[in-house]
């Protein structure tokens, strides 16, 4: 048989068989759909939603429409996701330090946070956190302040709201200090090539990044007021904060779950990292005359970087799809709120579904696609 | 005769209870070039390596360049800044530019300006004869090409002293030869050189004196004509007649 | 005697500076221990604040004489290397021996000296510590769900079975050895597949029928980890193929199934299968809720252990396929001869961690209304005679978990060393 034959019929007999499933489905799904009176579309999306979410970031009540509810869930989706990596990063990198340590009691304690929030499935973690550790809190009106203006309570952290005077003022002075940042560190490179002489950016820069916005204080007119949460009773037994920032416990159990089972994936990946680099490495460069700092800042670091950036930002994209485990615990998020409630008031499972999944394929796909080209773009170039 | 540029007193180390070196005395005159054999285990790399406290010693002193060697940063550092260290695996940085390897300590350490650390560096990498590499990346390069780059870099600290380490040991034998013909022009230079290698052409052609170790002693030590025509301990000849 | 700088120990006096750094060493350690386990607080005549860091003051100046370089005492060498190598490193390993101290007393109050194991009701919950009894009664609850009492025996005959058969492949017979792989890829999931139908589920030769619904636990748990297992390993297999596949459709379906199941959260799958699935299936065909989602399970995984097999299969020096080709095997005996055995044997760590995952996904089978283990300790926890054991249930579960799991991890662990030293 011909080979051009032979490598066609294999593909064509697949395309068969693909087109051939998909049809099945939606000729099914067409005649349930017609036997139940229920119509394919996406205009629903601009009907009005008639329910309530708990926590929003943005202005939404139940007379906005589907399509605000689906943004509600994302940016808590978001918010979760945001606030998550940042704390599991900070940690991870930590813990994967510590697991290199010298320190026999460091390097195992390190160990054993690994080894103990890694077996323990995330759901499990997340009910524990939600229905048996932040249970365990006082009642609004028997808690204690901590630092005088911060309440952990059994309905939430809440905390002092920022009110802002001339924010804008204050917005434009860090505009100007990561400008200025952005270019004393050019000057400080081309000082360095041209006479040899080195700055202290670091310092520059944090110097610049206190005094600026301080000076905004003083002069710029810029102030800040603290709406402190103040204890008021709704009925005989019920009492409620107002004023200040409430954050419902349902946020503070996922996002305590998600970064410290996420924290042990990252602490591997940069043991891994630093691990990877020979001993050599380190060795030449401090043959050379290079000081400790110098050889982590020149030869160990951005080696290092390149083992551990790629399977942290895998960790990243698993954190934020973790975060849909928090319809468990009724954290309004994009799967509870849109695959959840909507689709339970409109019964529109197909369009509700695939619009859920687009949006974490895309998100997914966006971080593949930006993880490969910086991947391209750091490589180490070989033969 | 002057003073000896290293001088090594009444050392030991050890490696947990393991002891490596055992009651190493050492003097090295400048300008001189020594070479270190012996069988593997016997301590001569981790000799070279406590010259430039890559390995620490427990008893004994090191002086090198009239600064002695102990924890103290600073002495360390500026002992570093005057020997140069060529490894066997080469050790060069994957990230960096073959001109980048070798500006990267001038710059940083020594503060010179960018393009004056360029020019030195095309200096060194043109007496190795790999000044056309410049800017291709270690991983572009043979063995050969890494090791000569290599020596280049430590060279471009414009170091007193040059220690290698097994420098051809990990190099296909076509490749030796101009490792070591980079390493003779060097000698010729006037280098004050330390070499742990098993290449005895490379001995008798440049060292002017030999030291055989074995078991963390220095069993014999004697000028090149002289070690390889009387070798006076037992050691020393089964030694040679299974090298040579 | 020497003059003595308490700033800089050297060895001349090593005697004095031991003595007196590991005393004061002491000190700080019995401190905090009188203070955790016996509530004594030797230092109570001194302001609150000064008392509670006076362990950590008092143990650093320990340390800092017996930081002594080279005394030629080989454990206070090895000591002071490890764990004292510098104030910062000092002042850590004090805090962690301190976190430890302190925090075994309510540990082991909670979990030993004051709970309660006995009795029957909730009222033989008298301590302030751990209520176990609850544990106790829900057991069975928590390990076959609700599957009827009377019935349970089938479940136990069941896996008592499976176990058996699953070390068949230590009957060391050469003749049948050639038939192992068989086995275990087809004959014995056909025999667990039996047993789970006509033996747990029933419905013939006079065995009552229990639905699905009813199945739960960790019972439930051995069941769907098991099958989903068993499917999503060829079914990767072949996707990784797929994927390196020379033919253009092949491949594209290929990335695009798998880029589809990594890219979204395995609840939405499960939404997906209870929700979106019946949609496109005819009307009158039911498939039951277990099956779904062992299915939607498979796939989900397949798709992972596909990544998996892929980077084996690019790990392979391209000799190994140009060696088999050039011995005249095709496509398919090439594969199953040279290329999978080898690339299998590398990529086993990263097959044992996507089956870990599977294991601690399993509960998220609640959003079918199947409630395996966890699922069973939130509907026990809101039971209105046990209210208020959250705790205790969690506990419980997380142990099992975490005993499953590092098992399963150490098992990996050694059969990667094993076949390290092979090669």
């Amino acid at each position: 048989m011909n080979a051009t034959v032979r490598k066609l019929i294999p593909q064509l007999i697949t395309i068969l068989v693909v087109v051939l499933v998909f049809g099945f489905f939606t000729i099914n799904a067409q005649t349930n759909m017609d036997n139940r009176g229920i119509e394919f579309g996406y205009g629903f999306l601009s009907q009005e939603a008639s329910f309530d979410v708990q926590f929003s970031l943005i202005e939404y009540d139940g007379s906005h429409s589907y399509a605000r509810a689906y943004l509600v869930g994302l940016l808590n989706t978001l918010l979760v996701a945001f606030i998550g990596i940042i704390i599991s990063t900070i940690l991870g990198v930590i813990i994967g330090i510590a697991r290199l340590s010298p320190n026999y009691l460091i390097e195992r304690s390190a160990a054993f946070y690994v080894e103990f929030f890694r077996n323990i499935p995330l759901l499990l973690q997340i009910f524990f956190w939600y229905f048996a550790a932040l249970r365990a809190l006082p009642l609004p009106q028997d808690a204690e302040a901590i630092m005088g203006v911060f309440f952990l309570t059994i309905k939430g952290l809440f905390v002092p709201r920022f009110v802002w005077e001339n924010l804008d003022v204050f917005f434009y002075s860090i505009l100007a200090v990561i400008i200025s940042i952005v270019v004393i560190k050019n000057y400080a490179r081309r000082l360095q090539e041209n006479e040899g002489k080195q700055l202290p950016v670091l310092y520059i820069s944090l110097g610049l990044f206190i005094i600026l916005p301080l000076l905004t204080f003083l002069i710029g007119g810029v102030s800040l007021g603290f709406e402190i949460p103040v204890i008021k009773q709704l009925s005989t037994t019920s009492f409620v904060y107002e004023g200040g920032l409430g954050i419902p416990p349902e946020l503070i159990a996922l996002t305590l779950a998600l970064a410290l089972y996420t924290a042990t994936f990252i602490a591997e990946c940069v043991r891994a990292g630093i691990q990877g680099i020979s001993k050599g490495q380190k060795e030449a460069a401090a043959s050379i005359g290079l000081t400790p700092n110098q050889v982590l800042k020149l030869v160990i670091m951005p080696q290092a970087l390149r083992i551990i950036i790629p399977p942290t930002t895998n960790q990243y994209l698993n954190l934020t799809k973790n975060s849909s485990l928090a319809a468990a615990i009724a954290y309004p998020d994009l799967v509870l709120v849109f695959a959840g409630t909507a689709l339970m008031q409109t019964g529109r499972a197909i369009e509700i579904v695939s619009i859920t999944m687009l949006t974490y394929l895309s998100i997914s796909l966006s971080i593949s696609v930006l993880m490969n080209w910086y991947n391209k773009r750091i490589a180490i170039t070989e033969k | 005769m002057s003073d000896p540029i290293i001088k090594i007193e009444n050392m030991n180390k050890w490696f947990g209870d393991f002891q490596v070196l055992k009651d190493i005395n050492l003097s090295v005159e400048k300008n001189k070039k020594i070479v270190v054999c012996g069988p593997s285990g016997s301590g001569k790399s981790t000799l070279i390596r406590c010259i430039n406290r890559l390995e620490e010693h427990q008893e004994g002193n090191i002086v090198v360049d009239g600064n002695e060697l102990t924890e103290n940063t600073k002495n360390i550092e500026a002992i570093r800044a005057e020997v140069g260290m060529v490894f066997q695996q080469f050790n060069l940085f994957p990230h960096l530019s073959i001109l980048d390897n070798c500006t990267l300590a001038p710059v940083w350490v020594k503060k010179m300006p960018k393009k004056d650390a360029e020019q030195l560096a095309m200096k060194q990498l043109e007496q190795v004869q790999i000044a056309d590499q410049a800017h291709k990346f270690p991983g572009q390069l043979s063995g050969g090409q890494q090791q000569r780059c290599a020596i280049a870099r430590a060279l471009c600290m414009e170091p007193k002293i040059m220690l290698f380490d097994e420098p051809t040991s990990a190099l296909d034998p076509e490749m030796i030869k101009e490792v070591l013909d980079a390493m003779v022009n060097l000698a010729k230079a006037g280098m004050t050189m330390i070499v742990v290698t098993h290449e005895m052409g490379f001995a008798k052609e440049v060292a002017d004196e030999v030291i055989f170790m074995d078991e963390g002693m220095i069993v014999e030590r004697a000028e090149t004509k002289e070690f390889f025509a009387n070798p006076k301990s037992d050691r020393t000849k089964l030694f040679l007649s299974q090298i040579l | 005697m020497n003059k003595l700088n308490f700033l800089k120990p050297d060895k001349e006096n090593l005697h004095t500076y031991l003595y007196i750094g590991s005393s004061l060493f002491f000190i700080s350690i019995l401190d905090v221990f009188l203070g955790a386990f016996f509530q004594i607080n030797i230092t109570s005549f001194l302001p609150e604040f000064l008392s509670f860091i006076f362990p950590l003051i008092i143990g650093l100046i320990g340390l800092h004489l017996i930081r002594i370089e080279f005394t030629g005492i080989k454990n206070l060498d090895t000591v002071n290397k490890n764990i004292n190598t510098n104030t910062f490193n000092a002042v850590l390993t004090l805090l962690i021996i301190f976190v430890i101290i302190k925090s075994l007393p309510p540990l082991m109050s909670w979990f030993i000296i004051d709970a309660n194991i006995a009795g029957d009701t909730k009222e033989a919950c008298t301590g302030t510590g751990a209520c176990w009894t609850y544990i106790k009664i829900w057991m069975r609850r928590f390990v076959y769900g609700m599957y009827p009492n009377d019935y349970q025996w089938r479940i136990n005959i069941s896996f008592i079975l499976l176990i058996a058969l699953a070390f068949v492949g230590y009957i060391p017979s050469e003749k049948l050895k050639k038939f192992l792989t068989l086995y275990y890829v087809v004959i014995y999931p056909i025999i667990a597949f039996i047993l789970i139908y006509y033996l747990i589920s029933g419905g013939a030769f006079g065995l009552e029928w229990v639905e699905t619904g009813a199945w739960g636990g960790l019972s439930l748990t051995f069941i769907v980890s098991f099958f989903c297992l068993i499917f999503c390993f060829p079914v990767g297999m072949f996707l990784a193929l797929g994927r390196r596949s020379q033919l253009p459709t092949l491949r594209y379906i290929s990335i695009g199934f798998i880029e589809f199941w990594r890219g979204v959260p395995l609840i939405t799958v499960l939404f997906m299968s209870s929700v979106m699935f019946p949609m496109f299936l005819p009307e009158d065909f039911f498939m039951d809720k277990l099956v779904r989602v062992i299915i939607a399970i498979s796939l989900f995984e397949a798709a992972y252990v596909a990544e998996v097999i892929r980077g084996g299969l690019q790990a392979l020096p391209k000799g190994q396929y140009e060696a088999a080709k050039s011995l005249g095997m095709g496509y398919w005996k090439m594969h199953i001869f040279v290329i999978l055995p080898q690339a299998l044997k590398l990529v086993i760590p990263g097959i044992a961690n996507t089956f870990l995952a599977l294991v601690k996904d399993t509960p998220l089978i609640f959003v079918v209304g199947l409630l395996e283990i966890v699922g069973m300790l939130n509907l026990a926890k809101t039971n209105p005679k046990w209210l208020g054991f959250a705790m205790e249930g969690y506990v419980f579960a997380a142990i099992i978990f975490w005993i499953i799991c590092y098992a399963m991890s150490k098992y990996s662990y050694n059969l990667e060393l094993k076949y390290k030293t092979e090669r």
